[in-house]
Protein backbone atom coordinates (compact mmCIF):
# COMPACT_ATOMS: atom_id res chain seq x y z
CA UNK A 1 0.00 0.00 0.00
CA UNK A 2 3.24 2.45 0.97
CA UNK A 3 4.19 1.63 -2.63
CA UNK A 4 1.19 1.94 -4.66
CA UNK A 5 0.87 5.95 -2.98
CA UNK A 6 4.07 6.79 -3.38
CA UNK A 7 3.89 5.47 -7.24
CA UNK A 8 0.97 7.83 -7.31
CA UNK A 9 2.92 10.39 -6.02
CA UNK A 10 4.92 10.46 -8.06
CA UNK A 11 3.32 10.22 -10.83
CA UNK A 12 1.18 13.04 -10.22
CA UNK A 13 4.44 15.12 -9.70
CA UNK A 14 5.44 13.92 -13.05
CA UNK A 15 2.01 14.66 -14.89
CA UNK A 16 1.14 17.48 -13.06
CA UNK A 17 4.29 19.54 -14.37
CA UNK A 18 3.32 18.56 -18.11
CA UNK A 19 1.45 21.21 -20.29
CA UNK A 20 -1.44 19.08 -21.27
CA UNK A 21 -2.98 18.76 -17.51
CA UNK A 22 -3.82 22.17 -17.84
CA UNK A 23 -4.62 22.48 -21.50
CA UNK A 24 -7.46 19.64 -20.87
CA UNK A 25 -8.55 21.57 -17.77
CA UNK A 26 -8.44 25.10 -19.80
CA UNK A 27 -10.84 23.34 -22.35
CA UNK A 28 -13.30 22.33 -20.12
CA UNK A 29 -13.25 25.53 -17.74
CA UNK A 30 -14.19 27.75 -21.24
CA UNK A 31 -16.41 25.34 -22.79
CA UNK A 32 -18.38 24.74 -19.55
CA UNK A 33 -17.61 28.70 -18.61
CA UNK A 34 -19.07 29.71 -22.12
CA UNK A 35 -21.93 28.11 -22.29
CA UNK A 36 -23.22 29.95 -18.92
CA UNK A 37 -22.55 33.18 -20.58
CA UNK A 38 -24.18 32.19 -23.95
CA UNK A 39 -27.12 32.67 -21.90
CA UNK A 40 -27.25 29.00 -21.15
CA UNK A 41 -29.63 27.74 -18.01
CA UNK A 42 -27.76 24.54 -16.08
CA UNK A 43 -29.82 22.25 -17.63
CA UNK A 44 -28.87 23.78 -21.28
CA UNK A 45 -25.61 23.54 -20.45
CA UNK A 46 -25.85 19.97 -18.94
CA UNK A 47 -27.37 18.70 -22.13
CA UNK A 48 -24.54 20.62 -24.02
CA UNK A 49 -22.10 19.42 -22.45
CA UNK A 50 -23.05 15.92 -22.61
CA UNK A 51 -22.11 15.13 -25.94
CA UNK A 52 -18.53 16.63 -24.88
CA UNK A 53 -18.92 14.14 -21.71
CA UNK A 54 -19.71 10.97 -23.93
CA UNK A 55 -17.45 11.68 -27.03
CA UNK A 56 -14.53 13.89 -25.95
CA UNK A 57 -13.85 11.62 -22.09
CA UNK A 58 -13.87 8.85 -23.54
CA UNK A 59 -11.37 9.07 -26.64
CA UNK A 60 -9.11 11.64 -24.70
CA UNK A 61 -8.70 8.84 -21.24
CA UNK A 62 -8.27 5.50 -24.43
CA UNK A 63 -6.02 7.38 -26.50
CA UNK A 64 -4.01 9.24 -23.44
CA UNK A 65 -4.02 6.05 -21.57
CA UNK A 66 -2.54 3.92 -24.35
CA UNK A 67 0.01 6.25 -25.15
CA UNK A 68 0.88 7.12 -21.35
CA UNK A 69 1.58 3.12 -20.84
CA UNK A 70 3.77 3.00 -24.22
CA UNK A 71 5.90 5.56 -23.27
CA UNK A 72 6.53 4.50 -19.30
CA UNK A 73 7.55 0.99 -20.91
CA UNK A 74 10.80 1.57 -20.40
CA UNK A 75 10.22 2.89 -16.65
CA UNK A 76 8.38 0.34 -15.90
CA UNK A 77 11.51 -1.84 -16.66
CA UNK A 78 13.91 -0.26 -14.43
CA UNK A 79 11.11 0.47 -11.23
CA UNK A 80 9.69 -3.29 -11.68
CA UNK A 81 13.95 -4.20 -11.31
CA UNK A 82 13.50 -2.51 -7.69
CA UNK A 83 11.77 -4.52 -4.95
CA UNK A 84 8.77 -3.72 -6.06
CA UNK A 85 5.55 -5.43 -6.21
CA UNK A 86 3.67 -5.69 -9.53
CA UNK A 87 0.12 -5.06 -8.40
CA UNK A 88 1.51 -1.73 -6.82
CA UNK A 89 3.14 -0.63 -10.19
CA UNK A 90 0.28 -1.31 -12.25
CA UNK A 91 -2.57 0.63 -9.93
CA UNK A 92 0.20 3.38 -9.21
CA UNK A 93 0.33 3.88 -13.19
CA UNK A 94 -3.28 3.20 -13.57
CA UNK A 95 -4.68 5.82 -10.21
CA UNK A 96 -1.26 8.31 -10.95
CA UNK A 97 -3.26 8.54 -14.66
CA UNK A 98 -7.01 8.55 -13.57
CA UNK A 99 -6.57 11.04 -10.68
CA UNK A 100 -5.34 13.75 -12.56
CA UNK A 101 -7.15 13.07 -15.69
CA UNK A 102 -10.65 12.88 -13.13
CA UNK A 103 -9.18 16.48 -11.08
CA UNK A 104 -9.08 18.19 -14.65
CA UNK A 105 -12.12 17.35 -15.34
CA UNK A 106 -13.80 18.03 -12.15
CA UNK A 107 -11.80 21.56 -11.75
CA UNK A 108 -12.86 22.20 -15.29
CA UNK A 109 -16.51 21.45 -15.78
CA UNK A 110 -17.06 21.99 -11.32
CA UNK A 111 -16.40 25.37 -11.13
CA UNK A 112 -18.23 27.38 -13.55
CA UNK A 113 -21.90 25.25 -12.52
CA UNK A 114 -20.73 26.28 -8.62
CA UNK A 115 -19.91 29.96 -9.50
CA UNK A 116 -23.04 30.43 -12.74
CA UNK A 117 -25.65 28.52 -10.83
CA UNK A 118 -24.65 26.49 -7.57
CA UNK A 119 -24.46 22.91 -6.98
CA UNK A 120 -27.93 22.03 -6.38
CA UNK A 121 -29.40 20.24 -9.59
CA UNK A 122 -28.66 16.65 -10.13
CA UNK A 123 -27.85 17.09 -13.21
CA UNK A 124 -24.53 18.38 -12.60
CA UNK A 125 -24.07 15.31 -10.33
CA UNK A 126 -24.61 13.17 -12.84
CA UNK A 127 -22.66 14.76 -15.29
CA UNK A 128 -19.50 14.96 -12.84
CA UNK A 129 -20.08 11.39 -11.46
CA UNK A 130 -20.59 10.42 -15.62
CA UNK A 131 -17.79 12.25 -16.46
CA UNK A 132 -15.03 10.79 -14.00
CA UNK A 133 -16.39 6.80 -14.62
CA UNK A 134 -16.10 7.34 -18.30
CA UNK A 135 -12.51 8.66 -17.77
CA UNK A 136 -11.63 5.19 -15.47
CA UNK A 137 -13.61 3.08 -17.76
CA UNK A 138 -11.78 4.13 -20.73
CA UNK A 139 -7.81 4.52 -19.15
CA UNK A 140 -8.82 1.00 -17.78
CA UNK A 141 -9.52 -0.37 -21.45
CA UNK A 142 -6.60 1.78 -22.79
CA UNK A 143 -4.40 -0.09 -20.24
CA UNK A 144 -5.98 -3.34 -20.71
CA UNK A 145 -5.49 -3.36 -24.84
CA UNK A 146 -1.72 -1.60 -24.28
CA UNK A 147 -0.63 -4.24 -21.77
CA UNK A 148 -1.99 -6.96 -24.23
CA UNK A 149 -0.30 -5.28 -27.44
CA UNK A 150 3.05 -5.40 -27.51
CA UNK A 151 3.43 -3.50 -31.05
CA UNK A 152 2.04 0.34 -30.16
CA UNK A 153 0.96 1.37 -33.49
CA UNK A 154 -1.46 -1.82 -33.65
CA UNK A 155 -2.63 -0.69 -29.66
CA UNK A 156 -3.36 2.77 -30.66
CA UNK A 157 -5.12 1.47 -33.72
CA UNK A 158 -7.12 -0.82 -31.97
CA UNK A 159 -8.05 1.79 -29.06
CA UNK A 160 -9.70 4.21 -31.77
CA UNK A 161 -11.50 1.32 -33.11
CA UNK A 162 -12.87 0.39 -29.78
CA UNK A 163 -13.77 3.91 -29.53
CA UNK A 164 -15.61 4.50 -32.58
CA UNK A 165 -17.60 0.88 -32.00
CA UNK A 166 -18.63 2.34 -28.20
CA UNK A 167 -19.14 5.99 -29.23
CA UNK A 168 -21.35 5.29 -32.70
CA UNK A 169 -21.26 1.69 -34.35
CA UNK A 170 -22.92 0.18 -31.05
CA UNK A 171 -26.13 2.07 -31.53
CA UNK A 172 -25.88 1.44 -34.99
CA UNK A 173 -25.96 -2.27 -34.25
CA UNK A 174 -28.76 -1.60 -31.66
CA UNK A 175 -30.69 -0.11 -33.93
CA UNK A 176 -30.28 -2.96 -36.61
CA UNK A 177 -31.60 -5.62 -33.99
CA UNK A 178 -34.62 -3.58 -33.25
CA UNK A 179 -35.51 -2.84 -36.96
CA UNK A 180 -35.28 -6.33 -37.57
CA UNK A 181 -36.84 -8.08 -34.54
CA UNK A 182 -39.53 -5.11 -34.54
CA UNK A 183 -42.44 -7.95 -34.09
CA UNK A 184 -40.87 -9.07 -30.85
CA UNK A 185 -41.50 -7.31 -27.65
CA UNK A 186 -37.70 -5.85 -27.06
CA UNK A 187 -37.75 -3.71 -24.21
CA UNK A 188 -35.81 -5.92 -21.91
CA UNK A 189 -33.54 -6.53 -24.61
CA UNK A 190 -32.53 -2.97 -25.19
CA UNK A 191 -31.99 -2.72 -21.21
CA UNK A 192 -29.85 -5.11 -21.24
CA UNK A 193 -27.97 -3.85 -24.21
CA UNK A 194 -27.90 -0.83 -22.62
CA UNK A 195 -25.66 -2.31 -19.82
CA UNK A 196 -22.88 -3.82 -22.48
CA UNK A 197 -21.95 -0.40 -23.58
CA UNK A 198 -20.38 2.44 -20.92
CA UNK A 199 -20.87 4.91 -23.51
CA UNK A 200 -24.66 4.55 -23.46
CA UNK A 201 -24.91 4.16 -19.63
CA UNK A 202 -23.74 7.46 -19.13
CA UNK A 203 -25.26 8.63 -21.66
CA UNK A 204 -29.36 7.06 -20.25
CA UNK A 205 -28.12 8.77 -16.86
CA UNK A 206 -27.93 12.05 -17.64
CA UNK A 207 -31.04 12.11 -20.30
CA UNK A 208 -33.34 11.01 -17.44
CA UNK A 209 -32.22 14.08 -15.53
CA UNK A 210 -34.30 16.01 -18.08
CA UNK A 211 -37.73 14.69 -18.58
CA UNK A 212 -37.16 13.95 -22.26
CA UNK A 213 -37.44 10.57 -21.89
CA UNK A 214 -41.20 10.64 -23.31
CA UNK A 215 -39.36 11.60 -26.52
CA UNK A 216 -37.60 8.10 -26.63
CA UNK A 217 -41.19 6.37 -26.88
CA UNK A 218 -42.16 3.74 -25.44
CA UNK A 219 -38.98 2.19 -24.28
CA UNK A 220 -37.86 5.68 -23.51
CA UNK A 221 -40.83 5.60 -20.58
CA UNK A 222 -38.91 1.96 -19.56
CA UNK A 223 -35.99 3.40 -19.20
CA UNK A 224 -37.44 5.87 -17.63
CA UNK A 225 -39.19 3.76 -15.04
CA UNK A 226 -36.07 1.15 -14.44
CA UNK A 227 -33.08 3.97 -14.78
CA UNK A 228 -35.02 7.15 -13.28
CA UNK A 229 -35.77 5.03 -9.92
CA UNK A 230 -32.90 5.01 -7.24
CA UNK A 231 -32.51 1.24 -7.77
CA UNK A 232 -32.14 1.48 -11.91
CA UNK A 233 -30.00 4.54 -11.66
CA UNK A 234 -27.94 2.72 -9.18
CA UNK A 235 -27.48 0.06 -11.25
CA UNK A 236 -26.08 1.79 -13.86
CA UNK A 237 -23.43 3.55 -11.75
CA UNK A 238 -22.33 -0.23 -10.73
CA UNK A 239 -22.73 -1.49 -14.49
CA UNK A 240 -20.17 1.63 -15.26
CA UNK A 241 -17.65 1.02 -12.57
CA UNK A 242 -17.90 -2.85 -13.64
CA UNK A 243 -16.92 -1.47 -17.01
CA UNK A 244 -13.76 -0.16 -15.32
CA UNK A 245 -12.88 -2.73 -12.62
CA UNK A 246 -13.39 -5.65 -15.02
CA UNK A 247 -10.46 -4.35 -17.53
CA UNK A 248 -8.40 -3.40 -14.44
CA UNK A 249 -8.34 -6.65 -13.03
CA UNK A 250 -7.94 -8.59 -16.47
CA UNK A 251 -4.86 -5.99 -17.26
CA UNK A 252 -3.40 -6.38 -13.96
CA UNK A 253 -3.69 -10.05 -14.60
CA UNK A 254 -1.64 -10.00 -18.11
CA UNK A 255 0.39 -7.41 -16.61
CA UNK A 256 2.02 -9.57 -13.53
CA UNK A 257 2.56 -12.55 -16.25
CA UNK A 258 3.99 -10.28 -18.46
CA UNK A 259 7.58 -10.70 -20.20
CA UNK A 260 9.34 -7.17 -20.52
CA UNK B 1 26.25 -16.62 -6.04
CA UNK B 2 23.78 -17.38 -8.59
CA UNK B 3 22.83 -20.65 -10.28
CA UNK B 4 20.94 -21.13 -13.04
CA UNK B 5 19.79 -24.71 -13.85
CA UNK B 6 17.86 -25.92 -16.86
CA UNK B 7 16.68 -22.86 -17.37
CA UNK B 8 13.92 -22.54 -20.48
CA UNK B 9 12.59 -19.68 -22.11
CA UNK B 10 10.30 -19.42 -24.80
CA UNK B 11 8.18 -16.07 -26.33
CA UNK B 12 5.47 -18.57 -28.72
CA UNK B 13 6.82 -20.67 -30.55
CA UNK B 14 10.67 -19.30 -30.14
CA UNK B 15 12.83 -20.84 -27.66
CA UNK B 16 14.90 -17.88 -26.80
CA UNK B 17 16.97 -19.99 -24.02
CA UNK B 18 17.41 -23.68 -24.18
CA UNK B 19 18.28 -25.16 -20.46
CA UNK B 20 21.14 -23.42 -19.52
CA UNK B 21 23.03 -24.22 -17.28
CA UNK B 22 25.39 -22.48 -15.37
CA UNK B 23 26.96 -20.47 -11.82
CA UNK B 24 27.84 -16.76 -11.83
CA UNK B 25 30.38 -16.19 -8.84
CA UNK B 26 31.10 -14.00 -6.43
CA UNK B 27 33.45 -11.48 -6.52
CA UNK B 28 33.97 -11.69 -10.57
CA UNK B 29 32.75 -10.07 -13.60
CA UNK B 30 31.23 -11.87 -16.00
CA UNK B 31 30.17 -10.75 -19.05
CA UNK B 32 27.05 -12.10 -21.14
CA UNK B 33 27.71 -11.94 -25.32
CA UNK B 34 26.59 -13.29 -28.09
CA UNK B 35 25.21 -12.02 -31.23
CA UNK B 36 21.77 -10.22 -31.32
CA UNK B 37 19.12 -12.28 -30.40
CA UNK B 38 21.03 -15.10 -28.74
CA UNK B 39 19.06 -14.40 -25.38
CA UNK B 40 21.68 -12.00 -23.57
CA UNK B 41 19.03 -9.93 -22.47
CA UNK B 42 16.24 -12.45 -21.84
CA UNK B 43 18.75 -14.16 -19.47
CA UNK B 44 19.37 -11.15 -17.59
CA UNK B 45 15.48 -10.36 -17.46
CA UNK B 46 14.90 -13.58 -16.03
CA UNK B 47 17.21 -12.96 -13.34
CA UNK B 48 15.45 -9.77 -12.52
CA UNK B 49 12.28 -11.32 -12.36
CA UNK B 50 11.01 -9.28 -15.81
CA UNK B 51 10.65 -12.09 -17.94
CA UNK B 52 9.02 -15.38 -16.56
CA UNK B 53 10.77 -18.21 -17.44
CA UNK B 54 9.07 -21.68 -18.59
CA UNK B 55 11.30 -24.14 -16.89
CA UNK B 56 14.23 -24.78 -14.71
CA UNK B 57 15.23 -22.63 -11.67
CA UNK B 58 17.88 -20.01 -10.78
CA UNK B 59 18.97 -19.47 -7.26
CA UNK B 60 20.30 -16.45 -5.66
CA UNK B 61 22.25 -16.07 -2.97
CA UNK B 62 20.33 -19.28 -1.54
CA UNK B 63 16.87 -18.14 -2.61
CA UNK B 64 14.78 -19.89 -5.55
CA UNK B 65 13.01 -17.57 -7.27
CA UNK B 66 9.25 -17.88 -7.12
CA UNK B 67 7.82 -14.98 -8.14
CA UNK B 68 8.50 -12.61 -4.59
CA UNK B 69 10.34 -10.02 -5.60
CA UNK B 70 12.04 -8.97 -2.60
CA UNK B 71 15.14 -10.75 -3.48
CA UNK B 72 15.53 -7.69 -5.74
CA UNK B 73 16.85 -5.58 -2.91
CA UNK B 74 20.16 -7.34 -3.67
CA UNK B 75 20.68 -6.23 -7.33
CA UNK B 76 21.47 -3.26 -9.11
CA UNK B 77 19.95 -2.83 -12.28
CA UNK B 78 21.07 -0.59 -15.22
CA UNK B 79 18.98 -1.06 -17.77
CA UNK B 80 20.48 -0.59 -21.99
CA UNK B 81 17.94 2.44 -22.71
CA UNK B 82 18.03 5.12 -19.98
CA UNK B 83 14.38 6.60 -19.79
CA UNK B 84 12.70 8.46 -16.43
CA UNK B 85 9.33 10.35 -16.33
CA UNK B 86 10.93 13.69 -18.06
CA UNK B 87 9.17 16.47 -16.68
CA UNK B 88 11.19 15.22 -13.11
CA UNK B 89 15.08 16.00 -12.22
CA UNK B 90 17.32 13.72 -11.59
CA UNK B 91 17.36 14.84 -7.99
CA UNK B 92 13.84 13.51 -7.78
CA UNK B 93 14.36 9.98 -9.77
CA UNK B 94 16.90 9.43 -7.33
CA UNK B 95 14.38 10.25 -4.40
CA UNK B 96 12.09 8.59 -5.87
CA UNK B 97 13.72 5.22 -6.41
CA UNK B 98 15.11 5.44 -2.70
CA UNK B 99 11.78 6.24 -1.67
CA UNK B 100 10.51 2.94 -2.84
CA UNK B 101 13.27 0.64 -2.62
CA UNK B 102 12.98 1.94 1.25
CA UNK B 103 16.63 1.83 1.43
CA UNK B 104 19.28 3.95 2.05
CA UNK B 105 21.63 5.68 -0.58
CA UNK B 106 24.26 7.46 1.37
CA UNK B 107 26.43 6.57 -2.20
CA UNK B 108 24.15 8.44 -4.13
CA UNK B 109 25.97 12.32 -3.68
CA UNK B 110 29.30 10.75 -4.06
CA UNK B 111 28.28 8.97 -7.06
CA UNK B 112 27.00 12.40 -8.74
CA UNK B 113 30.11 13.92 -8.16
CA UNK B 114 32.19 10.95 -8.85
CA UNK B 115 30.48 10.88 -12.67
CA UNK B 116 30.65 14.90 -12.62
CA UNK B 117 26.82 15.16 -12.76
CA UNK B 118 26.24 18.06 -9.79
CA UNK B 119 25.39 20.16 -12.22
CA UNK B 120 22.66 18.76 -14.06
CA UNK B 121 20.63 17.37 -11.53
CA UNK B 122 17.89 20.19 -11.50
CA UNK B 123 16.98 19.40 -14.53
CA UNK B 124 14.09 18.28 -15.84
CA UNK B 125 15.59 14.47 -17.27
CA UNK B 126 14.01 15.21 -21.03
CA UNK B 127 16.41 17.88 -21.56
CA UNK B 128 19.54 15.91 -20.98
CA UNK B 129 20.92 14.19 -23.20
CA UNK B 130 21.37 10.27 -23.73
CA UNK B 131 24.65 9.55 -22.21
CA UNK B 132 23.76 11.83 -19.20
CA UNK B 133 20.53 9.72 -18.42
CA UNK B 134 22.69 6.93 -18.96
CA UNK B 135 24.88 8.21 -16.06
CA UNK B 136 21.85 8.96 -13.97
CA UNK B 137 21.12 5.34 -14.91
CA UNK B 138 24.36 3.81 -13.68
CA UNK B 139 24.01 5.97 -10.39
CA UNK B 140 20.56 4.19 -9.43
CA UNK B 141 22.33 0.96 -10.20
CA UNK B 142 24.78 1.61 -7.88
CA UNK B 143 23.35 4.32 -4.93
CA UNK B 144 21.95 1.36 -2.75
CA UNK B 145 25.62 -0.84 -2.75
CA UNK B 146 23.99 -3.84 -4.05
CA UNK B 147 25.54 -7.11 -3.87
CA UNK B 148 24.76 -8.29 -7.57
CA UNK B 149 25.22 -5.71 -10.33
CA UNK B 150 23.96 -6.33 -13.49
CA UNK B 151 24.70 -4.02 -16.27
CA UNK B 152 22.96 -4.09 -19.88
CA UNK B 153 25.49 -2.42 -22.56
CA UNK B 154 26.54 0.23 -19.22
CA UNK B 155 28.84 2.37 -21.52
CA UNK B 156 26.39 2.87 -24.69
CA UNK B 157 25.92 5.94 -25.61
CA UNK B 158 28.53 7.48 -22.60
CA UNK B 159 31.59 9.68 -24.07
CA UNK B 160 35.18 7.99 -23.62
CA UNK B 161 35.47 9.93 -20.54
CA UNK B 162 32.27 8.53 -18.75
CA UNK B 163 33.25 5.26 -19.96
CA UNK B 164 36.09 4.96 -18.47
CA UNK B 165 34.74 6.56 -15.35
CA UNK B 166 32.12 4.05 -15.36
CA UNK B 167 34.43 1.05 -16.12
CA UNK B 168 36.59 1.97 -12.95
CA UNK B 169 33.91 2.07 -10.93
CA UNK B 170 32.96 -1.27 -12.21
CA UNK B 171 36.22 -2.89 -11.28
CA UNK B 172 35.85 -1.24 -8.10
CA UNK B 173 32.71 -3.00 -6.94
CA UNK B 174 34.20 -6.69 -7.86
CA UNK B 175 37.31 -5.99 -5.77
CA UNK B 176 34.40 -4.73 -2.96
CA UNK B 177 33.23 -8.68 -3.24
CA UNK B 178 30.18 -7.61 -5.67
CA UNK B 179 28.87 -9.87 -8.00
CA UNK B 180 29.12 -8.27 -11.83
CA UNK B 181 27.24 -8.92 -14.73
CA UNK B 182 27.75 -7.07 -17.77
CA UNK B 183 26.55 -7.10 -21.53
CA UNK B 184 28.49 -5.38 -24.25
CA UNK B 185 29.35 -5.94 -27.88
CA UNK B 186 32.41 -4.01 -27.52
CA UNK B 187 35.00 -7.18 -27.33
CA UNK B 188 37.87 -4.66 -26.12
CA UNK B 189 35.75 -3.89 -23.31
CA UNK B 190 34.68 -7.06 -22.12
CA UNK B 191 38.63 -8.35 -22.03
CA UNK B 192 39.11 -5.45 -20.24
CA UNK B 193 36.86 -5.67 -17.76
CA UNK B 194 35.34 -9.24 -17.44
CA UNK B 195 36.76 -12.07 -15.60
CA UNK B 196 34.25 -14.74 -16.84
CA UNK B 197 32.23 -15.01 -20.24
CA UNK B 198 29.22 -16.99 -21.00
CA UNK B 199 28.63 -17.03 -24.63
CA UNK B 200 25.44 -17.81 -26.29
CA UNK B 201 24.43 -18.48 -29.31
CA UNK B 202 21.01 -19.73 -30.61
CA UNK B 203 19.94 -19.69 -26.65
CA UNK B 204 22.74 -22.10 -25.57
CA UNK B 205 25.86 -21.95 -23.79
CA UNK B 206 28.58 -21.82 -26.41
CA UNK B 207 31.45 -21.36 -23.60
CA UNK B 208 31.63 -20.85 -20.48
CA UNK B 209 34.98 -19.92 -18.52
CA UNK B 210 37.57 -17.75 -17.95
CA UNK B 211 38.40 -15.23 -20.87
CA UNK B 212 42.31 -15.71 -21.05
CA UNK B 213 41.10 -19.62 -21.60
CA UNK B 214 39.15 -18.82 -24.18
CA UNK B 215 41.40 -16.84 -26.25
CA UNK B 216 44.28 -19.29 -25.47
CA UNK B 217 42.34 -21.92 -26.70
CA UNK B 218 41.81 -20.34 -30.17
CA UNK B 219 45.25 -19.01 -30.35
CA UNK B 220 44.05 -15.20 -31.08
CA UNK B 221 45.75 -12.74 -29.82
CA UNK B 222 42.80 -10.98 -28.31
CA UNK B 223 39.22 -11.44 -27.22
CA UNK B 224 37.66 -10.19 -30.37
CA UNK B 225 39.23 -12.19 -32.68
CA UNK B 226 38.84 -14.91 -30.73
CA UNK B 227 35.12 -15.15 -31.04
CA UNK B 228 35.30 -14.31 -34.75
CA UNK B 229 37.32 -17.43 -35.05
CA UNK B 230 35.01 -19.30 -33.21
CA UNK B 231 32.13 -18.50 -34.92
CA UNK B 232 33.94 -18.80 -38.62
Amino acid sequence: MKTLLKIIKYQLHDLLRGKWFFIYTGVFFLLTDGLFRFGGDPNQVSLSLMNVVLFIIPLVAIIFGTMFFYNSREFMELLLSQPISRVALFLGLYLGLTLPLSAAYLIGVGLPFMYHSGIQSSSYWILLIVGVSLTWVFTALAFLIAVLSEQRVRGIGFTIVLWLFFAILYDGIILFILFTLEEYPLEKLTLILAMFNPIDLGRILILLQFDIAALMGYTGALFSKFYGGLLGSALAIMALWTWCAVPVWLGYRAFSRKDF
Amino acid sequence: MIEIKGLNKRFGRLEVLKDLDTQIQTNKITAIVGHNGSGKTTLIKCLLGLDKYDGGDITIKDFKLNGDWHYRSQIGYMPQIARFPENLTATEVITMISDLRAGSNTQADDLVRYFRLTEEMEKPLKHLSGGTRQKVNAIVALMFNPDILILDEPTAGLDPISSSLLKDKIQAEKEAGKTVIITSHIMSEIQELADTILYLLDGKIFFDGPVDELIAQTGEKNLERAIAQMMS
